[in-house]
């Protein structure tokens, strides 16, 4: 009995102990932001509790100027890259020879090293201005260029097990129907992949928000800023007390998003068993 | 009046072939189905009927020939511009749409015509769009039609099995098209729920007078259902013909085994009305055979009727083997001359027991042998060696190498080995039909050509085998530069 209760409180210690661990970071950086102290861990200690550091981030020019490049460079790219990424998934689906292979191909980026990626986007970039002559230039639309690019392969992969759960003949019935092929693909098949395709969305977003390799290297060298970038470019000297403001609100503004999202799935799930329910009783 | 009659035919199939990479799925075939028809396409898994029926409604296109819906040719028409809608079989209803906009999906896209007149006051023709009070009420009609009246609000994930096929039934109805296409549309459907939509289906078909085109493998749904049946194997037409004549009349060997439980049999010929098998003779009603002809004869297990061992009539003389009872009557494995017969009686009989069995003449049924040789033409490709189907196998032989030459290999001249390498080639086994004390296999090789081998041998449809010949059952004929014969053995 004694020895079950001691097992008991040892596993639960564990597990606090891990989410501790795991969630550390992030608590400093909350715990922070309210902190009037320009430095953690120096003299002054904690300081005052104050919300001043979310009051300066809006005054912070160069901080929300990057906050700005971010949520841009995320929200364009990650559009494109679902859209592109979705028809790119239908295609591979309905493809009869080598669906395989560019099944695979499709997917080398994402296991590639990012390093790899970001100084083949710099290179690129050299060889289409100087070589090709052509007006490109490093900067925003090079980046969200290159975000999406290295973000259409995880749409890929979150909307492609949706089409391989898909009635193989949905596409058909559609033009059974008599609507033609592009109407087929919008009204019938497109609405079953919206679930993956929002995956993808909110994936290829959060990749973007926080890439810095490739983002750092493309950038350009008259600074257009990310919030990774201008982090980085600030903590030489030292860093900015309002970037702890700034990651209590990102941490904050997903935690929520999160939670809205599991709050509809439970709403759907438990609708669908309802209507289950009803059914099994009318037949 | 007259104008029906010229289209009489709503759908022909002409010459059709269709080829996926090396395989020839449908070989050549041709099909009229006629206006108001229940046309059932019935055959093994792989015969080519679904990919005969996705030409129908557009979804592939064929290799070679033609297809006419009421005589237009639509061979290369895209599906959403045919006057035919699909049942298919694991119903692909939208997920996302109700009931109602499911099948409301194709009234939403389909224009009429519609005399508007315009502000000089003429009447002209336009197209418009279903208002929505007209799709309303045909939904509603269609869905009252499968007895679906109140669940046009339901999400189709909540349905069961038998409902989301009334949907896509209704969904395909409602488009009022010249032809309803059916992919197996029960095949997922238990047993109970198969059966009552089996007759429901018949009634709509008999209500709304509309062609059918039904492809299915199940030879009982095929037989209660249809107005024809055309059974298929290989990508080739076995048979057309109602339900009665493909049972009691069946073209060859294949369709009697496929269509109910038989007994096929090799027998001769003797002459018109008279047939030879097992050992005995039999007065049967089929003529106009040659004189000794091999053919394969079919008796359904109803029509042997079991006498006492004593009894002066009765042609053959049997032990039962086993007996099972059937609910109704009695299945009982009876073995006569080495055959083994399979019997259906409400008299019971015995393991063990010897019986007389009396076949009544209009009880059997004669066949054309579909092949009594396996032909092959080939060169001499050495000393007593041949080559044929991609491979040299050995003869006995005095012709000289290089000589063109047919080779004709009986069914029992061919043994199969259980190892590929132990034969001269190899080839994968394709059709297994039992005929009482052997099979007949039916093999293709790698060339493409096929055997037929007749032995003792269980094999599996599917297994890889070796092929040997037994080169004392060859039979050699030099092909002549002018095309004459000449007998060499």
């Amino acid at each position: 009995m004694n020895k079950n209760k001691v097992a008991l409180i040892f596993k639960w210690a564990f597990l606090i102990v891990i989410l501790a661990l795991i969630y550390m970071p992030i608590i400093l950086i909350i715990v922070y932001s309210f902190s009037s102290s320009r430095n953690i861990g120096g003299q002054e200690g904690f300081g005052e509790f104050t919300f001043s550091l979310f009051g300066r981030l809006f005054e912070n020019e160069g901080l929300m100027q990057a906050t700005a490049n971010t949520l841009i460079i995320g929200l364009v790219s990650a559009l494109l890259a679902t859209i592109i990424g979705t028809l790119t998934s239908v295609g591979l689906y309905y493809m009869r020879k080598g669906k395989k292979t560019f099944n695979f191909v499709s997917q080398i980026t994402v296991v590639n090293a990012e390093i790899v990626t970001a100084v083949g986007f710099f290179l690129l970039s050299i060889f289409l201005r100087d070589v090709l002559q052509l007006p490109v230039q490093k900067g925003l639309g090079w980046l969200i260029i290159a975000h999406t690019v290295i973000t259409t392969p995880y749409v890929i992969l979150t909307v492609s097990p949706r089409l391989n759960q898909l009635n193989p003949n949905l596409y058909e019935a559609g033009l059974d129907l008599g609507a033609g092929p592009m109407r087929s693909l919008v009204t019938v098949v497109i609405p079953q992949l919206i679930g993956g395709m929002v995956s993808g969305f909110a994936l290829a977003f959060t990749l973007s928000l926080d890439d810095f390799v490739v983002t750092n290297l493309n950038k350009g060298t008259y600074g257009v800023n990310t919030i990774s970038t201008f982090v980085y470019a600030n903590l030489k000297r030292e860093l900015a007390p309002e970037i702890r403001a700034l990651s209590t609100i990102l941490f904050v503004v997903v935690l929520v998003i999160l939670i809205i999202f599991n709050i509809l799935k439970r709403n759907k799930e438990k609708k669908a068993a309802k209507q289950s329910a009803a059914n099994g009783s009318v037949k | 009046m007259r104008e029906q009659r010229t289209f009489d035919k709503i759908i022909e199939v002409k010459n059709v072939t269709k080829t996926f990479g090396e395989t020839t799925v449908i070989d050549d075939i041709n099909l009229s189905i006629r206006r108001g028809q229940f046309v059932t396409l019935l055959g093994p898994s792989g015969c080519g009927k679904t990919t005969l029926l996705r030409m129908i409604a557009g979804f592939t296109t064929p290799t070679d020939g033609t297809i006419f819906i009421e005589g237009q040719n639509v061979t290369d028409m895209p599906p959403y511009k045919r006057p035919v809608n699909t049942v298919f079989q694991k119903y692909a209803l939208f997920p996302h749409l109700n009931v109602f906009k499911n099948v409301a999906f194709g009234l939403k896209l389909k224009r009429i015509e519609d005399d508007k007149v315009n502000a000089r006051g003429e009447k002209q023709k336009t197209m418009r769009k279903f208002t929505k009070e007209e799709i309303a009420e045909k939904v509603n009609r269609a869905l009252k039609l499968v007895g679906l009246e109140d669940y046009g609000h339901r999400d189709v994930n909540s349905l069961s099995g038998g409902q989301q096929q009334r949907v896509a039934i209704a969904r395909a109805l409602v488009c009022e098209p010249k032809v309803l296409l059916l992919d197996e549309p029960l095949g997922a459907l238990d047993l109970k729920m198969r059966k009552e939509m089996q007759i429901e289906l018949m009634k709509m078909h008999r209500e709304l007078g509309i062609t059918f085109i039904y492809v299915t493998h199940d030879q009982e749904e095929a037989l209660t259902m249809s107005d024809v049946v055309v059974v298929l194997n290989d990508g080739v037409i076995q048979q057309i013909g109602t339900p009665k004549q493909v049972y009691d009349e069946p073209a060859n060997a294949f369709v009697a085994d496929f269509i109910g439980e038989s007994n096929v049999i090799s027998g001769t010929m003797l002459k018109d009305f008279d047939v030879s098998f097992l050992g005995a003779e039999f007065v049967c009603e089929d003529k106009g055979f040659a004189k000794n002809e091999k053919v394969d004869l079919v008796i359904r297990p109803e029509d042997i009727k079991l006498l006492p061992e004593t009894a002066a009539e009765g042609q053959l003389l049997g032990t039962v083997i086993s007996t099972v009872f059937k609910g109704t009557w009695y299945e009982m494995e009876i073995m006569a001359n080495d055959y083994e017969f399979t019997v259906q009686s409400t008299v019971e009989a015995k393991p063990g027991q010897n019986v007389k069995m009396l076949i009544e003449p209009d009880g059997i049924h004669i066949m054309k042998k579909l092949r009594t040789v396996n032909e092959f033409e080939g060169e001499i490709d050495g000393e007593n060696s041949v080559y044929i189907c991609g491979g040299s196998f050995e003869v006995d032989t005095n012709l000289e190498k290089g000589t063109a030459v047919k080779v004709l290999v009986p069914f029992d001249g061919v043994e199969l080995t259980d190892d590929e390498d132990d034969g001269v080639i190899g080839a994968n086994v394709t059709h297994v039909l039992y005929k009482g004390s052997y099979y007949q296999v039916q093999i293709y090789t790698d060339t493409d050509e096929d055997f037929y081998i007749d032995t003792t041998d269980e094999w599996d449809i599917g297994d890889r085998v070796g092929v040997i010949i037994d080169k004392s059952k060859v039979t050699l004929e030099v092909i002549e530069e002018e095309s004459e014969k000449d007998d060499k053995e």
